[in-house]
Formats: structure tokens, sequence, C-alpha cells
């Protein structure tokens, strides 16, 4: 890839997903775009880069720029901080009055964290018809991956416990596959978080903890502003380690956040 | 300082995992089976026992059951690590009194994770 080309895909990860890519990055990049590259059955990089260049692909463009978003993470990450808020959900405010209780695993990267959250309301009994898992990426190909619940041997082995593998998982010849009932619990829907989600409706809990630090400042801004705008009145978002949002206030947990008042998307 | 015991008939395997295990600021024992290694808790019962399944003498699943029957082997948090990743047969250690499972091959970040999943990190 020559200098233009790593400015090129630079410039569409700023446009179309906020991300801050660095076009002096030579092996990030070719790392990242080689495989694309293959699999749309150009020779290199820079073949593939010149197609959207010269034939204003939309679709290879959009692919370039998923490949370049951060992947997804472990099985229960900070596990308790994530047993907390789903007790919250059923014990906290807003709990028990009647209403669905709506959870969206945002930016989910492989599907970890969102079978996470169904894994424990599962354990709990709580998995009932009235609970919804929506989970979203930006990534058509990461969510592919996701609802396969496909996890190979290294990717079941972080995070997750062996006695819920052997209690949520079956055999399968690549791996481990998590259990048709529980794969049938999500929704998923790719969601760019740069856009309004207000047709996703409101939400009691919203898990994304994806970093948010190889954003640029206003894309940040905007998305964690969008989260926010998603929650109920009592509604919970947790965020990765270190982010903060000027509109959300701490709810008692690390990393747990509350809208201080009525919190608007950041323009 | 936290202690934990190898217990693999590799030598290989006993190197790699001692290593991880140093630099997550274990002391570090080893033994090349079962027999060994119950002989090394009657003497000194660790804190962590890292063990393999299939071993010379005794096996991990033997030594797991008489482990669990001396005076203080039930403390010692118990992962298996082995090559077998048949979900019957990390049930069966998990049945067996074992705290983790390990599939081989491992790096440090898997070993680290299922300590602190243990609760020995």
């Amino acid at each position: 890839m020559n200098p233009r080309d790593r400015e090129l895909v630079a410039d569409l990860c700023a446009r179309r997903a906020g991300l801050r890519v660095d076009p002096e990055k030579a092996y990030l990049l070719e790392n990242r775009l080689a495989p694309v590259a293959r699999r749309e059955g150009y020779q290199s990089a820079h073949d593939l880069v010149a197609a959207i260049r010269d034939r204003d692909d939309d679709r290879l463009a959009w692919a370039a720029v998923e490949a370049m978003t951060p992947c997804g993470t472990d099985f229960f990450h900070d596990a308790a901080a994530l047993d907390a808020a789903v007790d919250d959900l059923f014990v906290g405010p807003g709990a028990g009055d009647g209403q669905p209780v709506r959870i969206w695993a945002a930016s989910c990267g492989g599907g970890q964290e969102a079978y996470s959250l169904a894994m424990l309301l599962h354990e709990r009994a709580v998995l009932t018809p009235d609970v919804e898992l929506f989970a979203t990426d930006l990534s058509e190909r990461r969510l592919e991956a996701a609802q396969a619940g496909l996890y190979s041997q290294f990717e079941v082995q972080r995070g997750l416990a062996a006695r819920r593998l052997v209690r949520h998982f079956e055999a399968h010849e690549a791996g481990f596959v998590l259990s048709p009932h529980l794969r049938r619990t999500l929704r998923w829907a790719r969601v760019n978080l740069l856009d309004d989600p207000e047709r996703h409706g409101k939400f009691d809990l919203i898990v994304c903890r994806q970093p948010f630090g190889g954003y640029l400042d206003a894309a940040r801004e905007r998305m964690i502003g969008h989260l926010a705008s998603a929650l109920k009145p009592h509604g919970r978002l947790m965020l990765g380690a270190g982010e903060t949002y000027p509109g959300l206030v701490e709810a008692g947990r690390p990393g747990l956040y509350r809208p201080a008042s009525r919190v608007r998307a950041a323009a | 300082m936290k202690t934990c015991l190898v217990v693999d008939d590799s030598r290989v395997i006993r190197k790699v995992a001692r290593r991880i295990l140093e630099d997550l600021g274990f002391a570090v024992a080893e033994a090349g089976d079962g027999a060994d290694a119950l002989a090394w808790c009657r003497t000194t019962m660790p804190d962590a026992v890292l063990l393999d399944w299939n071993m010379p003498v005794m096996n991990g699943i033997e030594f797991l059951r008489l482990l669990r029957a001396e005076p203080g082997g039930a403390a010692p948090k118990v992962i298996f690590c082995s090559v077998e990743n048949d979900l019957a047969r990390i049930r069966e250690a998990l049945d067996g009194g074992a705290d983790e499972y390990i599939m081989k091959p491992f790096d440090g970040d898997i070993v680290a994770s299922k300590l602190a999943m243990a609760g020995v990190a």
C-alpha cells in the first residue's frame, strides 16, 4: 500500500465509523486489509484500495472499514461488574414494573459479551420471553460469525469457566458451539453507533465495552451520547474501564453509569 | 508467595508452565506423575495444582481422588491441564473435584484466566 492508499483508508474509517487510523502505520493497515483483499479476490491490499477508489464500491469500502474496527472482548470480561449489572436489572430501581427487560450488547464483536449476558440470565432463571437481548456490531462479517456461536478451543478458555463450558456448549469439529436454545434468545443487527439509535427503542441495560480510545474524540462523544440517549429513565450503561461521558454519573459500581439527566447525543 | 505444584510427565510442559506461573508470582514445584505429586502434597500442601490427566504410575484423576481424601487436601485449587478436550472428560474432572480445566495447548493468558476463576490468582 502506498501513502495515498493509506490516506484513503484512514479517511474512510474516520468518515464512516469515527475511527482514528494513523496512515503512517503501514504494517497495521496491510495486516488488517490483506485478508479482505484475498477474500474479495484481489492480489494485494493496494489492489483492494484501488478498486474502492476507482469503482467507488460502497460494499468494498465498508469491508475495509469493518476490518479496521476493534474486535470483541473475552467471555465474562470483568465478570464481577457484569454480574452486578445483571443483578441490578432485577432488584434495582424500575425492576418488576411489569415492562419487558431490554438489554443491548453494543459493538459485541465476536458475540462473547452478548452470550455471556445470555448465560448469566439463563443461570438466574430469568431468561424469559419478557427479556430481550439485542446484540449489534458494525461489522456484518463479525455478526455472521457471532450468530453461529462457534468458538475455538482458545476462545472458550478466555474468561469462560469450565463449568459454564460443559453446561452451555456442545462439541463441534471446529471447537465448541453454544447450545441452540441460548443462541435463539438473541436478536442481532448491524448498527453503526454514529447513527441515532432511536428506532431500536429504549433499554434497561446497555453494555458497550469496546475501547473508545481508538476513535476520534467527536465520534467517541457522539457514540456514547447515542448509547446514553437509548437508556430508559432507570437504565444503566456499562462502559469499558476509564470511559466517561459528561452526561453520565457513576451508578454505584465502577464502569456502570446512569444518565445525570436527559442526555442528548452530541451533534 | 503462593505455591503451585505442576504435575506432568512432560518435562517441556513443566518448564513452560513453570515460566508462566513464576511470571504470575507463584513459587513452583514439579512432579512427574500422580504418585510423586501425592508425596509432595503430604509434605507441603500447595495453594494450587496444575494437573495433567494421562501420566504413568498414577494418572491425574486418581491423584485428585486421593488428594481430596488427605488431611487438608480439600484446600488446593486443582486445575486440570490436559490434551483431553472432550466435554464428557471435562465434566468428569469437575465432578471428581477439579476447580478448573485447561485444554492444551495453553498460553499465559489462559493460565492466568483459569487461576483467577479458580480463585487462586
